[in-house]
């Protein structure tokens, strides 16, 4: 078990002053079989009038809030201290055929079965293109055990692709990342997710973290001073299973979940509307420190 | 086409109906299989015949003309140039028998209930998907259910509180579903507007044949909005239009009028603390009830993402809380999806337990293994079309769809299945269409509309029926097709008048204030006033120079000419070099030049575009105009419209066309000074109108003297014509014209309606009595200007003009013209921004993007 102390700041800087704003958060660690969420706290600075939390379709925590008092600075602060049980995962080999999970997804019409099956679809981000189906079936070949094909579609996407933070912007379509080979993780994940997606499998976008400050003697990770983003894939009697392309590894107890969805549309960590202000600048700044008791 | 002829049924229905043959394969809406009228069109027949066919075709042409008058038209395709369509609408009407419309409502009830239930629990507990009612592939391919559309823990309220119907009959006499509209149906007003028309054109006629009045759906449409804010007495309902840009502002206008709710755009609301406000002079004023004509997908802008000018960032939030309230609500659009159609017979079987009366064309969802082969197995028998409709579109669009072969379709099918349907064409019904005097035999669709009342809902009785060929799919919104019918259903007893006005049920508290206006429209008003005044003045101005012109004396009378020609130079109504001396060689020329160049509507400064400027300024704020004064200018914009080519036009035509022009503003202008109340409404078009007279005023005395012509009888004479007060001078000085007289009726005579003090002392009024923050002691920037600029104008010393001028030195009269001329602009601009600035559009902040 490992506890992790986090912080993930962004602030808005305006040339002139915001009349009103408008936003909508993905900032809460969301609670799983191997996560735990036992602090979190949220700081708005101008105080916001109205700050309200809901548990959205996907059961994320979003903030919502609202600023009518004139700004120029928005400072958004989320303090989490999560805890990290590790995760046996079951040997590649031993996992069910990817057609077996791929054939009982739509079976299971309850409440649960329907909350896995619906992440078979394409979404807003992520339509379906042939091109990514293809590069996805050569790693799901015939009977494969389905982890397995999975940790090999992972290291073939880390191969293939080169990381880049300037190549793509937040509006890059997963068509142009998939053709230029370019991107950062948001982009791998999408590419991912658009390769599992028309085999039939359920494939979400997971929003989260990565440890800062490594092991010594360890590389530190790529993403790690940054809000991070992998894919999971539902993997029958297994359940949800991650995989980070952009690292060419499966998580186990360096990554921390924050939210999920279809794609990066669904959990954007800040997004907002506001009136005024000009042209403005956005900074980013996280730290996930290890904690001991 | 062979055509079955009509069997005269009495000797009468030769009259009218005498010619008419039906079309083969097509239930006749009028005739039976006999050829015998049927027997609930006996008695329109029989009133229609007593008119006979001359009396209707003019009652007809009146009619047209008078759909023409009110500008009632519908953009149906979205047009760059914002040309809209004038509405057509039929001498016929498609007549109903009350036992053929009671058993058809009872269908369209049972399908609203259904469908209101299937939302709830799509976006509830889902009961639908875990029972396999309804495959939850459907649900997780549909592009417009935003996740954020789901309700968790909301149960029992209703998401349908208006839903359209598209109705086809089949051949066998029976009524098809050829669509459902659960968005936010377009064509209440249409289908009102057209019975407005009928009942003006036929009185007596749809009073003899007991035709069920429409004012009952409206009442029960404002009780059902009303109820949506039940906690409060007087809840303040806004209706939400997509603006002008939109396919149906006509509608959103008219609605807006007759319910009596403020029409508003999304930049008219903001929500401050989760409640929705509206933007209005008087501050910000909390809005209850939001009846919206714009589709859910772009009605928050901050969750569902769109065009970020069209919605109200936050509305989801704030409904979510309960603290407004939409219809229909956010999120009833994913059930008008044709795609949903083959599931309902079997929810409506398992679910409700009762068999679906109505039934629907035979659709197939592509999505679907066996439904996809059944479609590929029929292609060129069934039309193929988009599965889902979000945001009133389809994609793939259908007209793309249309001349794609079989081979591409199935190929199109095998590559996108979930977005594609196959659907079995129904063919429609024939009903006679009044053309040139007789009635010839067309396809009819009917549009019928619901409202939620009390537990179920209220079917309004009648309805729009759209005449369009057979050969376009039936696929087409009803509203897509050219000409449409009121729809007639006939009741066994007398029809008591209802009417919406003494519809209360509650006594209705007085109002009188009119604070209520966002600024936007007060803006409109603004610039109406400015615009109109503008277009009269260039009016008054060319006036006398196209009559001069025209006159025998023709070029002779130059001097007078002069200040004339330098004020419309001044005011860009022609050329700058005209107004430069010497003039004489050049006045032939301006004679040709004028009708093209005052008539050209592609150049900013003539009169035709000052008054499409205006024209445009008033379709924006049409719920605030009365009709009367409305069609005083739609009528003047058709008159430029018909004009065509001005180079064929002369100086005599032009001269008539301004003596029309001055009576019909004049026209407007008595309108508004009787008619319209005085709210701050009134007073914007007023302030724009005094302002720009204002200004008119000063140039034309400024042109006085800038022409030297400042003594020469025949300009002031001229310029007293300009400024209407030629009567006035007559009957006051028995002499020749002299200047300072003449300058005392235009500038300083406060007993002069044209008077520059009478517009300065107007505007002080209005200034005075904008709404504003009470507590402040010291009187605003606006204020100030106002009165120290009628001061100005009272402190004018008209003898002064005695006073030695030469070229190089103005007069101390010249000089506070000058004075008043800058500070008039400057007031315009300080209203503007106290008032009429549109807050910024709101923008998207730049997402926290993984960096990663």
């Amino acid at each position: 078990m490992i506890k992790y102390k986090i912080s993930h700041t962004t602030t808005y800087e305006y040339d002139s002053p915001v009349a009103v704003c408008q936003n909508v958060l993905y900032l809460t660690p969301r609670s799983t079989p191997s996560q735990s969420c036992s602090y979190h706290r949220l700081t708005v600075r101008p105080v916001p009038t109205s700050p309200h939390r809901r548990t959205d379709y996907f059961g994320n925590t979003a903030s919502l809030f609202s600023l009518s008092t004139g700004h120029r600075k928005l400072q958004i602060t989320a303090h989490s201290t999560v805890e990290i049980t590790e995760r046996t995962l079951p040997p590649d080999a031993s996992t069910a055929a990817w057609e077996t999970v791929r054939d009982a997804l739509p079976q299971n019409r309850t409440e649960m079965g329907l909350g896995d099956y619906q992440f078979c679809f394409p979404s807003p981000r992520v339509p379906i293109l042939p091109e990514l189906a293809d590069y996805g079936q050569r790693s799901f070949t015939p009977h494969r055990p389905i982890v397995e094909a999975f940790r090999e579609l992972t290291q073939r996407i880390h191969t293939d692709f080169t990381y880049d933070p300037v190549a793509t912007n937040v509006n890059t379509t997963i068509a142009e990342a998939f053709e230029k080979k370019l991107g950062v993780c948001q982009d791998l994940a999408h590419v991912m997710i658009g390769c599992l997606r028309p085999l039939g499998l359920a494939a979400r976008y997971v929003s989260g973290y990565l440890r800062t400050h490594q092991l010594e003697g360890r590389p530190r990770l790529v993403g790690a001073d940054a809000s991070h983003a992998w894919v999971s894939l539902y993997c029958g009697e297994h359940g949800w299973i991650d995989a980070d392309p952009t690292n060419a590894l499966l998580p186990s107890m360096e990554h921390i979940t924050v939210a999920w969805g279809r794609d990066f549309g669904d959990v954007c960590p800040v997004s907002g509307m506001f009136v005024g202000g000009g042209s403005h600048r956005l900074s980013v700044a996280v730290d996930v420190a290890p904690v001991s008791d | 086409m062979t055509r079955v002829p009509a069997k005269p049924a009495s000797p009468l229905a030769n009259n009218i109906f005498g010619n008419y043959s039906s079309l083969t394969g097509a239930y006749d809406e009028l005739l039976d299989s006999a050829g015998a009228i049927r027997p609930s069109w006996r008695p329109f027949a029989e009133a229609v015949d007593g008119l006979g066919r001359e009396e209707l075709s003019r009652r007809w042409q009146q009619a047209q003309e008078e759909v023409r008058e009110n500008g009632i038209t519908y953009n149906a395709y979205e047009d760059v140039n914002g040309n809209t369509r004038p509405w057509e609408l039929d001498a016929i009407p498609l007549v109903i028998s009350p036992e053929e419309w009671m058993e058809l409502a009872v269908g369209l009830r049972q399908r609203a209930e259904l469908l209101d239930r299937v939302l709830r629990d799509l976006f509830g507990p889902q009961t639908l998907l875990q029972r396999g009612l309804l495959p939850a592939d459907w649900l997780f391919s549909h592009p417009g259910v935003h996740r954020e559309f789901h309700r968790h823990g909301v149960r029992d309220s209703r998401f349908l509180h208006l839903y359209a119907v598209d109705l086809a009959r089949a051949p066998d006499g029976r009524w098809w579903i050829a669509g459902d509209r659960t968005d936010a149906p377009l064509g209440i007003g249409y289908a009102l507007e057209n019975r407005v028309v009928m009942s003006r054109m036929l009185p007596k006629v749809i009073r003899e044949c007991r035709v069920e009045r429409l004012a009952s759906f409206f009442i029960a449409l404002r009780t059902t909005l009303s109820e949506l804010a039940s906690h409060r007495a007087s809840p303040r309902i806004v209706i939400l239009s997509h603006g002008p840009t939109g396919p149906n502002y006509f509608e959103d206008a008219y609605l807006a009028r007759y319910l009596g709710y403020t029409l508003v755009e999304g930049g008219d609301l903001t929500v401050r603390d989760d409640h929705v406000f509206m933007k209005t002079l008087a501050g910000l004023l909390p809005v209850d009830v939001i009846f919206r004509r714009l589709s859910d997908e772009y009605c928050d802008p901050l969750e569902l993402g769109g065009d970020p000018a069209l919605g109200v960032p936050g509305l989801l939030q704030a409904t979510r809380l309960g603290n407004v309230a939409v219809a229909n609500s956010l999120g009833s659009s994913i059930v008008e999806s044709p795609s949903l159609i083959p599931f309902l017979p079997r929810i409506s079987r398992e679910w409700m337990g009762e068999e679906l009366l109505l039934p629907s064309s035979a659709t197939w969802w592509c999505g679907q293994k066996q439904a996809q082969a059944e479609v590929r197995s029929r292609l060129g028998k069934v039309s193929v079309r988009a599965a889902f409709r979000v945001g009133r579109m389809e994609t793939p669009p259908p007209e793309s769809l249309w001349s794609k072969s079989a081979e591409e379709l199935s190929r199109l099918i095998e590559s996108r299945p979930r977005d594609l349907i196959g659907q079995e064409r129904v063919s429609r019904s024939c009903s006679p269409v009044w053309r040139g005097g007789e009635c010839v035999s067309q396809h009819v669709a009917l549009r019928v509309f619901l409202v939620a009342a009390e537990d179920s809902y209220h079917v309004m009785p009648g309805g729009l029926v759209c005449v369009a060929d057979s050969s376009a799919p039936l696929d087409l919104s009803v509203l897509a097709g050219d000409v449409s019918k009121d729809t007639w259903v006939l009741s066994h007893t007398p029809v008591p008048p209802v009417t919406l006005l003494s519809s209360g049920r509650h006594a209705v508290p007085l109002r009188r204030s009119g604070a209520e206006l966002p600024s936007r429209v007060a803006d409109n008003l603004f610039w109406l006033g400015r615009r109109l005044e503008r277009a009269q003045n260039a009016c008054r101005l060319l006036r006398p120079v196209v009559s001069r012109l025209t006159s025998e004396s023709g070029s002779e009378t130059l001097p007078d000419l002069a200040a004339l020609v330098h004020c419309l130079a001044q005011h860009g109504l022609i050329e700058p070099g005209f107004a430069v001396e010497p003039m004489r060689s050049l006045l032939p020329t301006i004679g040709q030049v004028l009708p093209t160049s005052m008539l050209d509507a592609t150049q900013p400064g003539s009169l035709r575009s000052m008054f499409t400027a205006a024209h445009n300024n008033a379709a924006l704020v049409r719920d605030r105009l009365s009709l009367d004064s409305w069609r005083v200018l739609h009528r003047v914009q058709r008159e430029f419209e018909t004009i065509g080519d001005a180079s064929l036009f002369g100086l005599p035509e032009l001269l008539d066309l301004l003596n029309d022009l001055i009576g019909d503003l004049a026209a407007f202008d008595g309108l508004i000074g009787e008619s319209m109340t005085r709210t701050p409404a009134w007073r914007f078009l007023e302030l724009g109108r005094r302002l720009e007279r204002s200004l008119h005023t000063i140039g034309l005395v400024q042109s006085l003297f800038a022409a030297a012509s400042a003594n020469d009888t025949r300009a002031l004479e001229a310029a007293l014509e300009v400024a209407d007060s030629i009567m006035t001078y007559r009957s006051r000085y028995l002499a020749g014209v002299n200047l300072a007289p003449v300058l005392d009726l235009l500038l300083t005579d406060e007993t002069n309606p044209r008077s520059l003090v009478y517009q300065l002392e107007a505007i002080s009024e209005h200034v005075e009595n904008l709404p504003r923050d009470e507590s402040q002691p010291l009187r605003g920037a606006d204020q100030r200007i106002a009165l120290s600029m009628l001061h100005s104008a009272r402190m004018l010393d008209l003898d002064a003009l005695q006073e030695y001028r030469t070229a190089t030195k103005p007069s101390a009269l010249e000089r506070a013209l000058g004075r008043l001329s800058t500070q008039l602009p400057k007031l315009s601009d300080l209203i503007g921004h106290r008032y009429l600035i549109h807050a910024d559009v709101p923008r998207q902040m730049s997402e926290s993007r993984r960096t990663t």
